[in-house]
């Protein structure tokens, strides 16, 4: 692995990026607008939304990271610039690094600008400080990011990447507590809820919401995301093949 | 057949099967440094198997491909081999100078070097453009370039000047030949017989094998055809007579 290189790779990656226009602004506003939206169908609810919007703050940079990772490693693998990539200095980690400093750095500017709509002028509540807020969320992102490289090797069209979509976040959004409570769930679907990663993140934010202090149950459940980080990321970079058929 | 001294890349009984089939079928030759190589053949002869190979991005069923001594694909070939793929494999949505700066800086390149490069396969006035928006001739030029940058040991090019003007095709030929003399490996596929006489050495490929491995002279010589599309023609009906 090289240091070099792989900040080379994310210059590369936040410059096409940042060629696009258009999902540059999608990126950074939608979240929010969408926060608004709960936001104003919530008005009679504040508390409600305390909760539902506190979630969504980690969950659309979780759900970004997934997508744009998914399709821009897609469009690397089809479209020759892996396997040429593959034939230089670069190593298979320079580019999941890369990808995860480039990406992560718009996960970051995306929840600063959700944060701040949402605690500013949605008036959201949490006890605990934002910074730990948007810690979760940029663990979280990070965790989409190594979930869309590792699903990007099972699709070989965009069309079967976005089809990912509702496989491998949908689930987690149904289950993480944030549309029902987690102990009113059948035993079952408890279990699936405990092994999917997004439902701690969750539980990380439910401890900010609650305690004024940083809590040691909020380090313990956002350790258990950043391990998850590490698997999905081992995962995805053991889908990057130098030999193929 | 042992490796002579001065092989740049040495192929020995390679065979390689996709979907069960063999698309290479224990194919072996020897490539001296400093020479251009033409590897011909028909669409679908398992030209680009070959090179993928020598790049070390194919998965092979057996035998041995070194390059510069070692097994190909490996690290220490990584800044010293360049491979530019048939379909050009550059970033659409970057410019043709973040492209090519992109593949330099991976090798610890300048952008003036980078820029050098560019104005080598005369995209000089493009250099700003994305590449999505160049044509199919200007797409494979900005790949190229991101070859060239490195002034690699080893430059394997596959089908380099499909759809190229004349004019330009001539100067990358000319290019390579200057590569060559400045002691680069070339191995470059085509599958147009008038760029075989400008080669030092021809590599002509049928159905997984190689039906000549000759200079092009002496490929003349032994067929007894005027130019080499009439002495590739002689070849492969000699080998069907003998089956």
């Amino acid at each position: 692995m090289s240091l070099r290189i792989t900040f080379i790779t994310a210059g590369r990656i936040l410059r096409q990026l940042l060629n696009d226009h258009r999902t540059v602004v999608l990126i950074l506003a939608v979240p929010s607008l969408m926060i608004a939206l709960i936001s104003a169908i919530m008005d009679a609810a504040p508390q409600v939304f305390d909760t539902v919007g506190l979630i969504l703050l980690a969950f659309f940079p979780f759900m970004m990271m997934f997508m744009i990772t998914s399709i821009t490693l897609l469009r690397e693998r089809t479209g020759g610039t892996l396997e040429r990539l593959m034939t230089t200095p670069t190593g298979k980690l320079d580019l999941v690094c890369g990808y995860a400093i480039a990406f992560g750095a718009a996960a970051a500017a995306q929840t600063v600008i959700a944060a701040s709509v949402a605690y500013l002028f949605l008036g959201l509540e949490t006890a605990g400080p934002a910074w730990a807020v948007f810690l979760i969320a940029i663990v979280a992102s990070l965790f989409g990011m190594a979930l869309g490289l590792f699903v990007s090797a099972f699709a070989t069209t965009e069309f079967q990447a976005i089809q990912f979509m509702p496989v491998f976040v949908v689930p987690q959004l149904l289950l993480c507590g944030l549309i029902w409570p987690r102990d009113q769930m059948a035993g079952w679907l408890q279990g699936v809820s405990d092994a999917l990663p997004v439902t701690y993140a969750v539980k990380a934010l439910t401890e900010v919401q609650v305690n004024t202090e940083v809590t040691a149950a909020m380090w313990g459940n956002l350790a258990v995301v950043a391990a998850a980080v590490l698997v999905a990321t081992a995962l995805g970079a053991a889908t990057l093949r130098r030999r193929t058929n | 057949m042992p490796p002579t001294p001065n092989a740049a890349i040495a192929v020995d009984d390679l065979v390689v099967h996709r979907g069960g089939r063999p698309v290479l079928d224990g194919v072996s030759t020897q490539i001296a440094a400093g020479t251009v190589t033409g590897l011909l053949g028909p669409s679908g002869s398992g030209k680009t198997t070959f090179i993928r190979a020598v790049v070390g991005t194919q998965k092979v069923k057996s035998g041995a491909v070194t390059v510069l001594g070692h097994p190909a694909g490996t690290k220490p070939l990584r800044s010293r081999v360049a491979y530019v793929t048939q379909d050009a494999s550059i970033y659409p949505d970057l410019s043709v100078r973040a492209n090519v700066a992109y593949f330099a800086a991976l090798y610890g390149r300048s952008r003036s070097e980078a820029m050098g490069a560019i104005e080598r396969v005369g995209m000089g006035d493009h250099a700003d453009k994305l590449a999505a928006n160049l044509s199919g001739g200007q797409k494979t030029r900005t790949s190229l370039a991101c070859a060239l940058v490195i002034e690699p040991e080893v430059l394997v090019l596959d089908e380099p000047t499909v759809g190229l003007d004349p004019v330009i095709r001539e100067e990358l030929w000319d290019q390579f030949r200057g590569l060559a003399k400045q002691g680069a490996t070339l191995l470059v596929s085509s599958h147009v017989m008038d760029e075989a006489d400008r080669c030092d050495r021809l590599l002509l490929l049928r159905e997984g094998r190689f039906i000549a491995d000759d200079t092009p002279a002496d490929l003349r010589a032994a067929t007894g055809a005027a130019n080499l599309e009439a002495a590739f023609l002689h070849l492969i009906r000699e080998l069907e007579k003998a089956n």
